[in-house]
Order: C-alpha cells, then structure tokens, then sequence
C-alpha cells in the first residue's frame, strides 16, 4: 500500500513571490524614510507613525476578519498614513486615523483586494475634516532628537496645545505668504512638512528598490511626476510667478504620494496603459488643486479621485485579446 | 517582434538537467498492461478481442470507431484477462482492456508487409496512419490522420514542427531530435506530401542547441525544410503560440490553424508517421520523460503503452522519501495522479515526481490586482477578473469576457502572488459551460 500522494490541480508549481512577501518588502523598502524622519523630527515622527501603526493593526486584528495581519497590508496603512501626518499630532489623532482608515477604508468595502479607495488617504482625509487645525500644525524641523513636538500627549477630545513655535510648509508658504524655498531644502528634506513627506532621496530610494523587484509598477509614479512637471513647467512659463516645475515636484507629498500611495496596487488600475492615465489624472489634479484649490496641497485628494475612476479606467483599457483584430473586451 | 517568440509568457525553472543528457533507452515489458478505451481525442476505440484471447504484439485490441478516431493495438504480447473499468489517468474510471503479458515471450511482433510509401495513393496513406493508430504524441492526443487530410476549402502553405517542449522537466521530444533526426525529417517528409507543402519549419526552443544542431546535419537538400530556434518561455509549445513566433501571424479567436494555411504537428508524432512506414509497426510505444526530484533514477525511456505508472515507477528506482506527487505531463499543465495503477496512454509525454517543498502551497490570498497575471496571459485575457466572476459563478460573463480562448497554460495561476487557483477555476468554469451547453442541447 502506497504511502497517500499529494494531488494538486495544474500548475503545480508556482513562482517564488507571494502576497505577503509583496507587503513586508514595501515596509522594507519604508526604513530610509522612516530613517529621514528621525533625523528631521526626532522621536515625535516616530511617535506618530507608531501610533498610526498601532491604530491600523489593533482595528484589523479586532474589527477584521482575523488572520490577516501576517499579510503586512495593516502595517503599510499605518506606516504610510503616520508619514503623511504632522510630527506633533497628539497620538490619539494618529491612533484613531489609522482605525479610520481601515475600518471604512478597507474592512467595509470587504477586506484585502476590495476596497477602492487608498486606506491609508482616507483615515488622512478623516483626520483632515475632523481635526482641521491639528492637521495643519507644522512643528520645525530639527531639534534635539528626544525633543517632544507639538502636542503629542494630549488627551483624547481635548484640544491640544497650540505650540508656540511653529512653522509653515512650503507649499503653504507659497499660497498663504507668497515665499519660495529654496530648491536644495526641498530635495534634502531640512524644510517643514508631515513626517516623512520631505526626504525626497528616501522616497525614490525606496520606491526604486521595489520597482527593481517588480512589487511596484513603474508607470503611475513615473506619469504623476512626468505630468506634474510638464503641467507646472507649461504653467511657469505663461505666468512666471507661478511655481516651477522643480518646486512642485520635491514640495509636499508628492514624492511619497507618487510612490507609495499612488502604487498602492488594490487601488490603482489593472492594466499598464491604465496605470498612465491613472497617472495622469493624479499629475494634474495636484497642480490644479495647489494652484487654484483652497488648499495648499492637492496629492491626498487627487489620488483619493482618480481611486474612484479606477474601475472605469480599467474597463476602457483591457487589452485586445489575441486573435481578434482591433476587438476590445468589455470589462 | 522577432520570428522568434511571442509576447507575455512565464519563465518556469527549466529542470531539464536532470534528463536532457540522458539517452533513450527502452524498459523492459511490465506484466499487466492496461489500454483504455478512451485515449485519444474524438470517439473511444471500440473493444474487437474477447476476454481469453491471446494477441501478439502489434495486434490490435480495439477498432476505431469512425473517422476522427483511431484504434488500440497490443503493446505486448499476451492473453486479455479483462475488459473492465480501471482507473484513468484524467481521474475517472474508464473501460479499458487489460493484459497480462506472456512473461517469457519473445515479443516479436506478426511478421508484416511493409508498403513503400512513394508507392501509395495520398489517401492510401493516410488511411495506413489512421490504421496504426497514430495520435499527437504531445500531449492532446488527436488523430493523427485527420490532421494529414485538412479540409479542402483552406490552402495549407507551411507545416510546422513542433519541437519546443516548453515545459518544465520533459526532455522526450529534444532527445528524440537528437537521437533520431532521420526519422524525424523522414516523417517530415511523409507530411509535406500528404498535405501538398512545399514548406516546413521545425521550432525548437534555443535550451536544445544539440537537437538544433542534429536536425541541421541530417536536414535534406531536397525539401525546403528548416530549422528555427524559440526563445525559451512558456508556453511556446502552445499550438498558437508557435504558430505566432514561427509565421507572426495570429490565429484568429475560435479558429483553427488551418484557417491561417498551416498546420502545427508534434515532433513525436512525426517521429511515429516514420515508423508506420519503416517497420510498418503500430503506435504500441512511446518516449517517455520519467523525472523530478522525487524520483530516484530520473529516464528517458521508451515504454510500451499502457504500462501502469506503479510499475514505470519502481523501474526508475522508485519514489524517494520526500516525494509526494505524481503528474502525467509536466507541472505546469499536468494531471495529478491519485492512483498510480493508472497507466501510460499514447499522449502520455512524461511523469514527473515532486517533493512537498515543490508542490503548491494551499493558502490563498485575496486578490491585490497587482496585474501580473495580465501580463503572463499569452492570449491577453483578464484572469483577475475571470477568477473573480468565477469565483461567484457568474459563468456567461466568464464566457463574455472570452474564456474560450483561455487554453488552460496555468501562466496566471504560476504568477499569482496570492496562490488563487485561477487556471483550476477557469477549467470548472469551461466545464460548467459545457454542461450548460449539452442540457439546453
């Protein structure tokens, strides 16, 4: 009697990458950034993304449908929305955006794979509505490393401190003051902003790590940064005193936008041509809205937009299937 | 696009090593040997022996039943000790006739005549390929003899060869067009004069350079007939696929080759044309690529059809400690087996054993839509959304979105990062269709 044999259906082999590998490696490819943003805010951008972290993971464990935190998906909401937020958010802000975000932005819409919008953009967009000023309190850069910014501890539903020192980003600079910063600040980092939206190399960094192993697709970052700089450097050029192309792509949260957020791969199209137009889309809403919208910085909604098209983008750009001459396939 | 390959594919590990080096040779005679019924595309052989009757080797066991079918012969010489259901390869138990092989019999064959080619009708041919029971050695198993007479209202311009053999661990077709090129550019030229060609291009995947070089050297001068080397990618052995690196041209959706004014036949099927009309032998006998890490003596062996796969097995050092799985075919499109009392049929082209390591994980992840499996699907297909739509049933809408041109090649499930059986669901869907089908039928 033969020992019981293993009967799979075709194939019976697969290739080396899996769903979780795919996630822990973008936490991975996340170190340099979260490197930058203790060396620009100290403990207090630590802080936040911990909380936000912490904020993600409990709401999946408890809220979700178990299991699934060893897929590394909660993990990367919390990370990328901690990044996107100020350094001094009291921790209860940044602990609840996080459940914010996955709970309406991933439990409801049914788990991993069928949610539209980015997670991470819509516990940021919370927080956004329902801590206005909070969320646009910008502590300097710099500092001693264990120096506590803003108001980090303070208790949940009271109103924070306001610090008395505080400073502006550059992009809001701009709109509200008319200043211009200097280029090399934006690129290195050393200029007011969330946590991890200034380091600009780190976030290239990361993002070409992950493009070099195929867990990221290059063409949506590639079409948001292609497109904001031909928009903004066609707009420099009618109206000279608008911001040049340089500027808008090192200023805010576009770098990170662009290759973390927009490459989210459940909310971004399926298809490669899709994926430019996604691009696009994103590119010039973020200079439309920061030139002419009320807010200063425009990458949260734009994404947080084109996420909604993204079903139709797909169902116009499905390939033509082989062996029929010009014929598209319906979505 | 070069005249060399084809868009999208997956890149499986090779593992040929541990038998492209191996020559050929051929096992002894099992002691039972089990035909079924139902090998070979198109109407099931129709049983002419009784159970008590001796038969010689080469005899046939089973008639064919009409045109696009073809009958069984003895693989041994033997009494038939039943005609009963048995387990078949594809899961199912099957009729089959089964065996028992005279132990100490010679195995010689009834002497025959043995009719100069040149010398018969086109049809007299055909018919004698039909007669000798000759399949797509491949994999497929269609009738060999109807491929030789295509329908009159297309005009067949090239023949094409098929020796790419893109799939993981199988060496039988390469170590058949490195051992035995004569026969192979002889049963070429059988082809190219039943189907009125005067063109011919043999396709080997570039992992082959020996085969390539072979076929070259003993490449006649006086038939247009050459040799073109494939990039290595699944699954370029693909009918369609081929088709594509060898002419670029597409054939259209739901269509034959035909309908393009070619024709795709298998190396080993060539090889057993050539056969037909040197020893004037059946199809009784088949290379056989016997391999995997999960075997101790991986081969290449001739084996004589309906050999049960326990006794190709054991001839091969048996499995090791680790192996686990038994696949006809290779990995990427094989069967599993279950039983292994199963035999090898005429489209049988290898048997690969797989250590636990090797096989597929079972945990399945949520789709992410990271659209890899667009970018494998050969024929351009949406798998993400096919699974989708199949994994709530919706078969029209699979049936919409072109699933009839899924041919099954496994790239999207090998890709997935989330492990979802997308090649499992598509077969489920197909076979759901079908059913539909025959019911409002």
């Amino acid at each position: 009697m033969t020992a019981s044999l293993v009967v799979t259906a075709s194939p019976h082999v697969r290739s080396q990458d899996s769903t979780p590998v795919i996630m822990w490696n973008v936490v991975g490819s996340l170190a340099p950034v979260v490197a930058a943003a203790a060396w620009f805010f100290g403990v207090s951008g630590l802080l936040v993304v911990a909380a936000a972290v912490v904020g993600a993971v409990a709401t999946e464990h408890f809220l979700g449908r178990g299991g699934t935190l060893a897929d590394g998906s909660a993990a990367i909401t919390g990370l990328l929305l901690g990044l996107a937020l100020p350094p001094g958010l009291p921790l209860w802000m940044a602990c609840l955006g996080g459940a914010f975000g996955i709970a309406f932005g991933k439990l409801v819409w049914g788990g991993l794979g069928q949610n539209v919008f980015n997670p991470a953009l819509v516990g940021r967009a919370f927080l956004q509505a329902a801590f206005p000023v909070a969320i646009t309190t910008w502590p300097p850069v710099g500092g001693p490393f264990w120096a506590l910014k803003g108001d980090l501890f303070a208790l949940p539903f009271t109103r924070p401190a306001t610090d008395a020192v505080t400073s502006a980003t550059p992009l809001g600079l701009l709109k509200f003051e008319g200043h211009a910063t200097r280029l090399l600040d934006l690129v290195t980092g050393a200029t007011g902003g969330s946590v991890g939206e200034t380091a600009a190399l780190a976030i290239l960094a990361g993002g070409a790590f992950l493009a070099w192993k195929r867990y990221l697709n290059w063409r949506a970052p590639v079409s948001i940064l292609l497109t904001v700089a031909v928009v903004s450097a066609l707009i420099h050029l009618v109206d000279p005193h608008r911001p040049d192309a340089p500027f808008m792509l090192f200023s805010g949260g576009l770098m990170l936008g662009a290759v973390y957020m927009a490459t989210d791969l459940v909310t971004s199209p399926i298809t490669n041509l899709g994926r430019w137009v996604f691009g696009f889309g994103i590119g010039v809403l973020v200079v439309v809205i920061r030139i002419w919208g009320g807010l200063p910085e425009g990458v949260m909604y734009a994404i947080l937009f084109m996420n909604a098209l993204v079903p139709f983008i797909n169902r116009a750009t499905q390939p033509r299937i082989f062996g029929s001459r010009g014929a598209k396939v319906a979505a | 696009m070069t005249a060399s390959g084809f868009r999208h594919g997956v890149h499986p590990p090779e593992e040929k090593g541990l038998t492209s080096r191996l020559p050929i040779r051929r096992m002894p005679f099992p002691d039972e040997i089990i035909l079924p019924l139902r090998q070979h595309a198109g109407k099931p052989a129709i049983p002419c022996v009784r159970v008590g009757d001796h038969v010689e080797r080469g005899d046939p066991v089973a008639l064919a039943d009409g045109w696009v079918s073809v009958p069984i012969h003895a693989s041994a010489a033997g009494t038939v000790a039943a005609i009963d259901w048995w387990p078949h390869p594809d899961g199912s138990m099957a009729q089959a006739v089964r065996i028992r092989v005279d132990r100490f019999a010679a195995q010689v064959p009834r002497p025959r005549m043995v009719p100069h080619w040149e010398g018969l009708s086109t049809d007299q041919v055909i018919g004698a390929v039909q007669d000798a029971g000759v399949v797509g050695l491949g994999g497929a198993a269609f009738p060999t003899h109807v491929k030789l007479a295509p329908p009159k209202d297309h005009a067949v311009h090239t023949l094409i060869i098929n020796g790419a053999e893109c799939e993981p661990y199988l060496t039988s077709d390469h170590r058949t067009m490195a051992e035995y090129p004569d026969r192979v550019l002889f049963g070429i030229r059988v082809m190219m004069h039943c189907l009125g060609v005067t063109r011919c291009v043999v396709g080997v995947e570039r992992n082959k350079p020996d085969a390539i070089a072979a076929l070259e050297r003993a490449r006649p001068a006086d038939l247009d007939i050459s040799i073109l080397p494939l990039t290595v990618k699944y699954p370029q052995g693909a009918e369609k696929m081929l088709i594509h690196a060898v002419t670029g041209i597409e054939v259209p959706s739901g269509q034959l080759p035909v309908t393009v004014g070619v024709v795709v036949q298998n190396v080993g099927s060539v090889s057993a044309i050539a056969e037909v009309f040197e020893t004037g032998l059946p199809l009784i006998e088949r290379i056989v690529t016997v391999s995997g890490r999960g075997l101790r003596r991986p081969a290449n062996l001739i084996v004589p059809v309906g050999t049960k796969l326990r006794d190709l097995i054991a001839y091969c050092g048996g499995m090791t400690d680790e192996g686990v799985e038994v696949i006809i075919g290779g990995p990427m499109m094989g069967q599993a087996q279950a039983d292994l009392d199963a035999p090898v049929l005429k489209g049988t082209t290898g048997v690969v054993v797989l250590r636990r390591e090797e096989t597929r994980q079972e945990k399945v992840y949520p789709c992410i839509h990271c659209g890899r499996c667009l970018e494998a699907c050969p024929v351009f297909l949406n798998p993400s959304l096919l699974g989708d739509f199949a994994r709530v049933g919706r078969y029209e809408d699979m049936a919409e979105h072109h699933l009839a041109d899924c041919m099954l090649c496994g790239s999207c499930a090998y890709v997935c990062p989330s492990n979802i059986p997308l090649a499992q669901f598509f077969q489920a869907g197909k076979a759901a269709l079908r059913r539909a089908a025959a019911g409002a039928a």
